[in-house]
């Protein structure tokens, strides 16, 4: 038998929540790869913050190798893709590098949107599904009732599901039997030139950035010299080898249908692109492998230090972060308010959290964030385009011929009672609906076409408390719409704060501006002087509010014994004032900047 | 030179106190005294002592023959001024026919009676162990043993205290013909049951609106009866300005003595141990700091402007905040002439945040 027929590459595609990491841990575990005690839970989501939010930002992989109830020993590699809609092109990737997927359905919750949209990726890439109905331990487990869900509505046959427990290890069994069963071994030439398809890259402080591959035709070796396909970048092999989990195995070379790493003295992630076609200097490949793009980032926003002495700090963080994250870009910007800061753009609203979090955690980073911003497209009067994603720079509205601004595709799963609320959240966020289908009695599929920015601010946390968490929400990126978009500026005692503009829709730039002004005044301190706040839209104020100036603010007694302990009390109201931002005679804490976002 | 002397005991605490006084250990007073005699003796000094504190505490606490050894003492060991002002603070229910007599004969020319309000079930709240009546009384005793130079202190923004009480207060003490008032607006101090009340929302007291519209009251009924604000919370009959506190304010120097008593000599400040049984045992300085240059200058704007008249700032502490200064006369917070510099109304009213932007 060929080496390639006893390998089998497979993800697990689930929703959020269902039980995907609890099963990967289960056939790690079951395979003998490791022992129970050197697991500690979910051993794939390796950062804090995967296992905190229960999400995988990275892709990992792990190889298992199986004795099958065929007497054969197989190597399955599980490639563990990223969870989330940002990081959908990763995904895409990841699958690409798999000929099969493991769907794991809650026996209990049934089909959830993020199970469809997964579902339709893996079908794109012609992999085998294995449907997997877990959680059957639970006392509301319903798994006939998810086996017909899962043949309406998807089409599969689920009638050989396996029922499994991740949880207590039930039957997981039946789940590595059926991925050497029904998942094909790889195809590819042995004798071809090589092509490798990273479908992830890792920084690793000592050998540099680490190419995760699966191994597409040829093979390669240490000492083998590679060239990127897209760049036409060349390294020097240093090492190959197979995932453990948690671990790296350094072997002698990776062959046709395997999938492992590559280091090759490579300095940042960026020069290893996901995506990319990996092949050798000595006999190189014709053709690259199909679907590479360069990834661009759709939400910006400005980051800041607090305290702006901790600039160069913030700069060493941030590059520290891309050596690992070839989609975080970002570039100084400097605001009036807020002073040095960058403009940094992300794949999406969980990937901006995620990198503002790791800045303030592992770099211990006191940070102030400007609202974020989609990138939208300015068509000028005199023919000229721009993108924009940065309020600031927007031309004057009398140059502007027309503007448009990214659309997505939205689906939201929900209970039936919920279609009310969910409609009316929709529509105020000036989305159109498409269609409504009734998935089972009871769940409907929502699916409206929306403005990428109207989701950015709160869409998510707004459907979440409109259907009492019942809702489960995706979305894809549906090209540009031409948009009446308007820049919404704040004024503090007559003066642009910069940092506080944003753009909205003319329709929806009155009743936002009148909430920030509102949210603004209860979070600016009474100062000296009274301070207007107004939002203006191209020089027409349209709404007002006022901080009234502070009345009493004095040590009603000084004497001989209260003179060291007053001094120290100014200090203590002289220091919080630093920690504010001074734009012109007004003291902005760091809340005011979060107002924008939560003003609705 | 001024002198200042502490005396820590207090039938009880009232609840928006935070100065270091005790209750219930009215016993050790003699040895105290004895306490701040040796303090004396540690610590003389040749310069005329032109004004005398005894604060607290309730220095009317004190037994008359003890009060007696203590002023003896004072003036055999320092060289009191003939003109020398002696205050001694005292309250209502706690003044005595023979401890104003030791008063009076020791040089006790002036007092300051903490009378705070007139109505019964408000001096209940703040936890005082008098009516207004005792208060009445004080005045009336103090004037038959020959001290005409009396001030009575009011509290404002009291819980519970509305614009009308505050009033009302303001004219029944005026009716006493006191030479000078001190009106406090509460401040609640950490450690205090008034401000353990207060975080936990249980403090139900007016807003700053309300603060100001009584401390605007003040400013308004006061004149009319011939006494003029010469400081934030200090009100006077022309020439009837608190020496001391006047003396603290133009950074004169003052020995402090007793427990928790501070100094000021040149720029060194001192801080006596505030531990009762510390100091009774002759414990040295808790604190000593000498000020560095700029922090002097500093405080001769920040004691200064205290004062309606202000200040005329020493050349270096000039040089140091003209610019800010210029910046806030420009602004109508200040005003400044030559070297002297006085805040207006307004600004006096938002000292602190002037301080805080001023503060090197």
């Amino acid at each position: 038998m060929k080496k390639e027929e006893l390998i089998r590459n497979f993800c697990i595609i689930a929703h959020i929540d269902h039980g995907k990491s609890t099963l990967a841990d289960r056939l790690i575990e079951k395979t003998g790869v490791m022992t129970l005690r050197e697991m500690s839970d979910q051993v794939l989501d390796t950062m804090d913050l995967e296992r905190e939010r229960g999400i995988t930002i990275k892709a990992q992989a792990v190889r298992m190798p199986y004795k099958a109830q065929d007497g054969n020993t197989y190597v399955l590699n599980l490639i563990d893709t990223p969870g989330h809609v940002d990081f959908s092109y990763e995904v895409s990737r990841a699958l690409a590098a798999c000929d099969g997927a493991v769907l794991v359905v809650d026996a209990s919750q049934g089909i959830e949107a993020q199970t469809l949209a997964n579902v339709y990726m893996a079908l794109e890439h012609d992999l085998e599904i294995i449907p997997v109905i877990n959680k059957i331990d639970l006392p509301s487990a319903q798994p006939d009732f998810v086996k017909k869900e899962i043949e309406d509505v998807i089409g599969l046959d689920a009638s050989e599901a396996p029922l499994v427990s991740a949880k207590t290890g039930l039957n997981v069994e039946d789940v590595l039997e059926a991925v050497v069963k029904l998942v094909p071994p790889p195809k590819g030439e042995e004798s071809a030139p090589l092509r490798a398809l990273i479908f992830d890259s890792v920084y690793d402080n000592y050998k540099g950035a680490l190419s995760f591959v699966r191994i597409v035709d040829g093979k390669v070796s240490v000492g083998d010299r590679i060239r990127m396909m897209s760049s036409g970048a060349e390294f020097d092999v240093t090492e190959v080898g197979y995932f453990r989990p948690g671990q790296l195995l350094p072997v002698g070379e990776l062959t046709t249908g395997e999938v492992g790493y590559i280091g090759a003295s490579i300095k940042e992630v960026a020069d290893t692109r996901v995506g990319d076609t990996i092949t050798a200097v000595a006999n190189p490949a014709a053709e690259m492998l199909p679907g590479y793009k360069q990834v661009q980032p759709m939400v910006f926003c400005g980051i800041y230090p607090a305290d702006g002495s901790d600039y160069e700090n913030l700069r060493d963080a941030l590059e520290k972060l891309k050596l690992n994250d070839a989609s975080l870009s970002f570039e100084p910007e400097t605001s009036v308010a807020l002073g040095f800061g960058f403009r940094t753009g992300f794949l999406g609203l969980l990937h901006m959290e995620v990198i503002q979090e790791r800045l303030e955690r592992e770099f211990d980073l006191d940070l102030i964030t400007t609202a974020p911003s989609v990138v939208y497209h300015v068509v000028k009067t005199d023919g000229t385009e721009l993108s924009i994603d940065n309020p600031t720079n927007l031309p004057d509205p009398a140059d502007i011929n027309y503007m448009e601004e990214p659309m997505v595709s939205a689906q939201v799963l929900a209970p039936s009672d919920y279609v009310g609320a969910i409609m009316e959240l929709c529509q105020q966020k000036r989305g159109v609906y498409i269609d409504m289908k009734y998935i089972e009695a009871g769940r409907v599929q929502i699916h409206y076409e929306m403005p990428l920015n109207e989701i950015i601010y709160d869409f998510f946390d707004a459907l979440k408390s409109r259907t009492r968490g019942y809702a489960s929400f995706d979305y894809e990126l549906n090209g540009y719409a031409r948009s009446e978009l308007v820049k919404l500026d704040i004024l503090l005692n007559g003066e642009i704060c910069d940092a506080l503009s944003i753009i909205v829709h003319k329709e929806r730039a009155y009743p936002r501006g009148r909430a920030i002004a509102e949210k603004l005044k209860e979070v600016i301190p009474r100062q000296l002087f009274e301070i207007p706040i107004q939002a203006a839209v191209g020089g027409k104020i349209i709404a007002r509010e006022t901080v009234k100036a502070m009345r009493k603010d004095v040590l009603a007694k000084c004497y001989g014994g209260d003179i060291t302990r007053k001094k120290k009390l100014l200090e203590k109201q002289k220091e919080g004032k630093k920690r504010m931002r001074t734009l012109g005679s007004v003291q902005l804490p760091s809340e005011a900047f979060i107002a924008v976002l939560k003003a609705d | 030179m001024m002198l200042y002397i502490h005396i820590p005991f207090c039938l009880r605490k009232c609840a928006y106190c935070d100065f270091v006084s005790f209750a219930g250990r009215q016993e050790e007073m003699p040895r105290y005294v004895d306490a701040l005699i040796a303090e004396m003796d540690r610590r003389p000094s040749a310069e005329a002592v032109t004004s005398v504190f005894l604060g607290g505490g309730t220095p009317s606490l004190l037994p008359a023959p003890q009060l007696a050894r203590l002023l003896r003492a004072a003036r055999q060991r320092y060289d009191f001024s003939p003109r020398c002002e002696i205050t001694a603070e005292a309250n209502p229910g706690a003044v005595t026919p023979q401890w104003l007599e030791a008063a009076a004969s020791g040089g006790v020319n002036r007092l300051s009676i903490g009378v705070q309000a007139c109505q019964p079930e408000l001096l209940r709240a703040v936890g005082r162990p008098h009516d207004f009546a005792a208060a009445q009384e004080a005045f009336a005793l103090a004037r038959a043993a020959g001290i005409e130079n009396l001030s009575a202190d009011l509290m404002y923004a009291l819980p519970g205290q509305t614009l009308r009480m505050w009033e009302e207060s303001l004219r029944a003490v005026l009716a006493l013909s006191p030479w000078h008032l001190s009106l406090y607006a509460l401040t609640l101090a950490p450690g205090t049951p008034f401000y353990d009340l207060d975080a936990r929302g249980l403090l139900p007291r007016p807003d700053e609106e309300e603060e100001f519209a009584m401390q605007e009251a003040a400013q308004r009924i006061l004149p009319a009866h011939g006494l003029f604000r010469y400081e934030v919370s200090n009100y006077a009959k022309p020439g009837c300005a608190c020496r001391h506190n006047v003396g603290y304010w133009t950074r004169r120097s003052y020995i402090g003595l007793g427990c928790a008593a501070h100094s000021l000599v040149g720029n060194v400040r001192r801080a006596n141990a505030s531990d009762l049984d510390a100091y009774l045992a002759g414990a040295p300085a808790a604190e000593q700091e000498t000020l560095a240059p700029q922090d002097a200058a500093f405080e001769e704007l920040m004691l200064g402007l205290r004062m309606t008249e202000g200040i005329r700032l020493s050349a270096r502490a000039w040089s140091l905040f003209s610019p800010g200064i210029a910046h806030f006369c420009q602004r109508g917070l200040m005003c400044a002439r030559g070297r002297r510099v006085w805040l207006t109304a307004r600004g006096m009213d938002v000292m602190n945040a002037v301080l805080a932007e001023l503060m090197p």
